[in-house]
């Protein structure tokens, strides 16, 4: 998919060219219920099942601002340091479509809720500060489903269950200068509103939607580029697929002696272009005005303190912090934070083991492979964090070795046990106890008087042989320090 | 029992003398309102079956000595912009002719929850934008004091039912003058409370910013009443105010003495000799009830009709596009495309006066033009709502016509817009300032039509405007 760029200008040309990206990234917000209506938000359900007669816009119903959505929307608006206005105000988008009950979207616009903001990128050890120029509330229209249906070629059928679902959009400023920045952005992004609640951010339903400002001028130029806008790309890989494409094009028009139109493109799976929409269908006259049915949302001081005071730590922090406390790497940091869960899961393995580091290794390594082979999350893992921390507080007191650890580690995953029922119930609680460890040893050595002679006329890697016999004796469960002590002096 | 002439007082008495039953009285009442309707078309349709249900509900409450609330068994008319759960709610608009709501407003639930009796749905002006009821596409209503002549619009079915009898009480809707110019028209009291004081929800919406839900009635008491049972803060309302409701019987005690009222000089301009008249005289008969009358001027008056038509035709532009064939809305038969089918079904939907304001509202709203008009408009309404303000620092409340001239023929200004827009000359302005206003009858032209008297008071001061009306009314007001 990617042969369509190089046959539009080679790397050499496009490295001529600055690119300049901003960012439209729409958030579904996580509450139960729906922005402007108590429907319930659920995904799959029947169609047309979870609604009413406002989400259905049916004639005489008003909506209701959802006091759960505007919370959500402070949060987010927060974590990307924005300003929150103190009054912000609704207004219609007017358009007509099938999915659009209404015949307009309620969304925010010139008096969005939250502006001014920022959010840090990091790649490859450098850091970038990408500038949010607003965040605005909206509901969201129904589901046009074009294919599937006995009658597709006649018939479009509508599914209003996503009608009035809250969203939030969130314009960025045109900072990012590669398809790899605005990837960072949009993993950034996700990963922040993640951490924070406000959204599963599942681009497969719909729970995150990216459309991109794209243009490019050669390196040193002042003036921008016009740009285009790329919709339609919902998926992180088709994100940078589509950008690279664009950038390529845009290059290509321009080596070309041609000009760019601003104008709407849509990302085209199937053949990895951009292509562009008529314009009749991308220029739109939105005929904006305030929403009469609402009043101006007012968000006071103690309001906003309340929902800070609630805000979860942040990813940015939660890196930073594992950093300091636990003396962990950037790499390792960045690793136990990409998803809130995992950074909780790791962080009580952390302090129930005592070996922040040791926790680490393992919830990347083992723990991680576990997963990967059971097909699991790390919500549904079958060692609990409680478990893996009690494994590795007994290793670290040296009562098991690292080798007999990972032999329980593989049936606490087989079983779901915690680590203390399975040494019980198969006895393999390392033996220290030097009375029982002298037993074995001695009927070791007598049972090797050869090698007892090798040792004893100078041949000293005849030790190894001697610990090996005995943890063999032992079944493993003989502490190998202990051992090397007893046989050192027996044999001397 | 003379339905025609019945008061919800008369009624609550001989329901509790048992001289009738709530069942026996609806019956009567949609038997006189079937008859009455082939002379003048006031109803769209007759709610029989759930006004039978709700009068045995009454019936039941007062057999087991319960109280069956303050409008328990009143025979109620309903305009049709007004949603009611399981009856057909059309509009006015051949558009949603079978469209049945699966809810209802919260003031119909209100006025049911009262025992209240929902006999009926109104004609009315298609999505209530008219002044004459002529541009219902079910045909228009005659005004029952001369059948040749308009009601009034936009609720001019609802005033029609109040004025023939067939029903006590009316709701109606008003958005520029849609109660108090039918109220006028067919003599009857009808009242636009403050903006906010009534619920909105399950009114379809015509201007959202402007519209009112508001009671018409054949008495001040009356008409005050019903607006009890309905005022009131609605969590389904976001624009609905949490003011509380006073008892506004208590108010009906003809104490208006020294009460101080304004005579916008603006009004007094383009009215017929009979109006200007029969104002003339009733600011007489209030002077001598004890109020006292001074000139006040409005000087924003003059530029509230294009404030009124960028405003509301904006609103009314977004609020009627969901009629576009693709749900509830009748679909046009024959569509090729998507593109086609929003215009068939549009194009062959809707009347030409909801044509004409969708196409008003969308220019007013369309890029570059926003400022010059919609943000205009929004700046010369603050002015309008100003004017009232100052007015309402020297006097109680404003008299004034409501309308410059009494019911017209059928017909008469149908081709003309611009001299039907000026019927609400006098109206939009209470409208655009959401103040509330009502209309009082003050007496008849000699050729026997109806004139009313408008009255304007502060936000939520109705109860002020009652008392004032109440005693005009008693005075013998409506006679001349």
């Amino acid at each position: 998919m990617s042969a369509p760029v190089a046959e539009l200008a080679s790397r050499e040309v496009i490295s001529k060219y600055e690119t300049v990206i901003g960012l439209e990234v729409h958030v579904q917000l996580a509450t139960a219920s729906k922005i402007f209506c108590s429907c319930p938000t659920s995904f799959g359900a029947p169609p047309d099942t979870n609604v009413c007669p406002v989400c259905l816009g049916l004639p005489g119903a008003l909506p209701v601002l959802s006091r759960e959505a505007v919370e959500m929307a402070m949060r987010a608006a927060m974590a990307l340091n924005c300003t929150i206005r103190r009054v912000s105000r609704f207004a219609r988008k007017n358009y007509f479509y099938p999915d659009l009950p209404k015949g307009y979207q309620i969304s925010q616009y010139d008096e969005p809720i939250a502006e001014h903001g920022w959010l840090d990128i990091s790649m490859d050890g450098t850091h970038k500060r990408i500038g949010i120029t607003r965040v605005h509330m909206e509901d969201d229209a129904g589901k046009s489903i074009h294919e599937g249906f006995r009658d597709s070629d006649r018939y479009s059928y509508v599914d209003l269950n996503r009608c009035g679902t809250p969203l939030i959009e969130i314009v960025t400023e045109p900072d990012m200068r590669s398809s790899d920045e605005a990837y960072a952005f949009l993993t950034e992004l996700k990963q922040t509103m993640q951490f924070i609640e406000v959204s599963a951010c599942d681009m497969e339903k719909g729970q995150l939607r990216c459309d991109a400002n794209v243009s490019v001028r050669l390196k040193g130029a002042e003036k921008l580029g016009t740009k285009a806008e790329v919709k339609n790309l919902n998926s992180f890989r088709f994100l940078k697929m589509a950008l690279d494409y664009e950038i390529a094009r845009q290059v290509a028009v321009i080596e070309a002696g041609g000009r760019i139109v601003q104008e709407t493109r849509l990302y085209d799976v199937a053949s990895g272009e951009t292509i562009g929409m008529r314009s009749k269908e991308s220029a739109h006259d939105y005929r904006y005005f305030p929403e009469p049915d609402l009043v101006p949302l007012r968000i006071s001081e103690a309001w906003q303190e309340r929902v800070r005071a609630a805000m979860p730590e942040l990813p940015a922090k939660k890196r930073e912090r594992f950093m300091t406390d636990y003396k962990l790497s950037e790499y390792d940091a960045n690793w136990l934070t990409a998803d809130r869960v995992v950074s909780e899961f790791f962080e009580a393995t952390a302090r129930i083991s005592g070996d922040p580091k040791e926790a680490a290794n393992w919830v990347m390594g083992d723990l991680a492979a576990v997963l990967k082979a059971q097909g699991k999350e790390i919500a549904d893992s079958p060692v609990s964090a409680q478990s893996l921390g009690e494994l590795l507080a007994v290793k670290g007191k040296g009562e098991i070795s690292g080798k007999l650890a990972k032999e329980i580690f593989a049936k606490m995953a087989a079983t779901g046990d915690p680590p203390a029922a399975i040494i019980e119930r198969e006895g393999l609680k390392q033996i220290s106890d030097t009375g029982a460890l002298e037993k074995i040893v001695d009927d070791v050595i007598a049972a090797n008087p050869k090698q007892l002679e090798q040792y004893r006329g100078g041949k000293i890697t005849v030790l190894a042989f001697f610990v090996g016999q005995v943890m063999r004796a032992s079944r493993g469960q003989a502490n190998p320090a202990a051992v090397n002590e007893l046989l050192r002096r027996k044999l001397g | 029992m003379d339905i025609a002439a019945l008061t919800i007082d008369q009624i609550r008495e001989g329901l509790h003398a048992r001289r009738f039953s709530s069942a026996e009285l609806t019956t009567a009442a949609l038997k006189f309102a079937r008859n009455e309707n082939a002379q003048t078309n006031a109803y769209l349709t007759f709610s029989e079956e759930r006004a039978l249900a709700t009068a045995r509900r009454v019936d039941e409450r007062l057999a087991r000595g319960e109280d069956p609330g303050p409008l328990a068994g009143v025979p109620v008319a309903v305009k049709d912009v007004i949603v009611t759960k399981g009856v057909r709610t059309t509009c006015g608009s051949k558009l949603l002719a079978n469209y049945v709501p699966p809810y209802d407003a919260t003031a119909v639930e209100r006025l049911e929850a009262a025992g209240g009796v929902i006999i009926g749905k109104t004609n009315c002006d298609e999505f209530a934008m008219g002044s004459s009821n002529e541009n219902s596409a079910f045909g228009p209503v005659r005004n029952p004091h001369a059948l040749d002549r308009v009601p009034g619009g936009s609720s001019g079915g609802s005033a029609a039912a109040v004025a023939q009898g067939t029903a006590v009480v009316a709701l109606g809707s008003d958005t520029g003058g849609s109660i108090r110019q039918p109220a006028s028209f067919c003599g009857v009291v009808g009242l636009t409370p403050t903006y906010g004081r009534v619920s909105r929800y399950g009114l379809t919406a015509f201007a959202s910013s402007l519209d009112h839900i508001g009671p018409f009635g054949r008495s001040v008491r009356d008409a005050a009443l019903v607006l009890s049972v309905i005022a009131g803060r609605d969590p389904l309302d976001s624009t609905s105010a949490e003011a509380p409701v006073p008892d506004y019987l208590r108010h009906l005690d003809g104490e208006i003495k020294g009460l101080k009222l304004g005579l916008p000089r603006e009004y007094l301009k383009d009215l017929t000799s009979e109006t200007g008249d029969l104002i003339a005289r009733a600011v007489e008969k209030l002077k001598r009830l004890g109020c006292e009358v001074r000139d006040i001027t409005l000087p924003a008056t003059d530029y509230a009709i294009a404030c009124y038509y960028v405003i509301a035709t904006a609103e009314a532009s977004s609020n009627l596009a969901r009629y576009d064939g693709v749900r509830y809305t009748s679909r046009s038969a024959s569509s090729e495309s998507l593109s086609d089918m929003y215009r068939n079904t549009r194009g062959e939907g809707f009347g030409a006066e909801c044509k004409r304001r969708i196409m008003l509202g969308t220019y007013v709203l369309s890029a570059g033009y926003y400022d010059a008009y919609y943000l205009k408009a929004q700046k010369v309404r603050a002015l309008i709502a100003r004017d009232f303000t100052n007015a309402f620092a020297e006097v109680d409340a404003i008299v004034a016509p409501v309308s410059p001239f009494p019911a017209f023929k059928i017909g008469e200004k149908i081709d003309d817009p611009m001299a039907m827009y000026l019927s609400d000359i006098y109206t939009i302005t209470g409208d655009l300032a959401g103040i509330p206003c009502m209309s009082v009858p003050c007496g008849k032209t000699a050729q026997g039509l109806p004139v009313g008297m408008q009255i304007l008071a502060k936000h939520f001061d109705e109860a002020r405007m009652f008392r004032l009306a109440d005693a005009f009314e008693r005075a013998g007001g409506a006679q001349n």
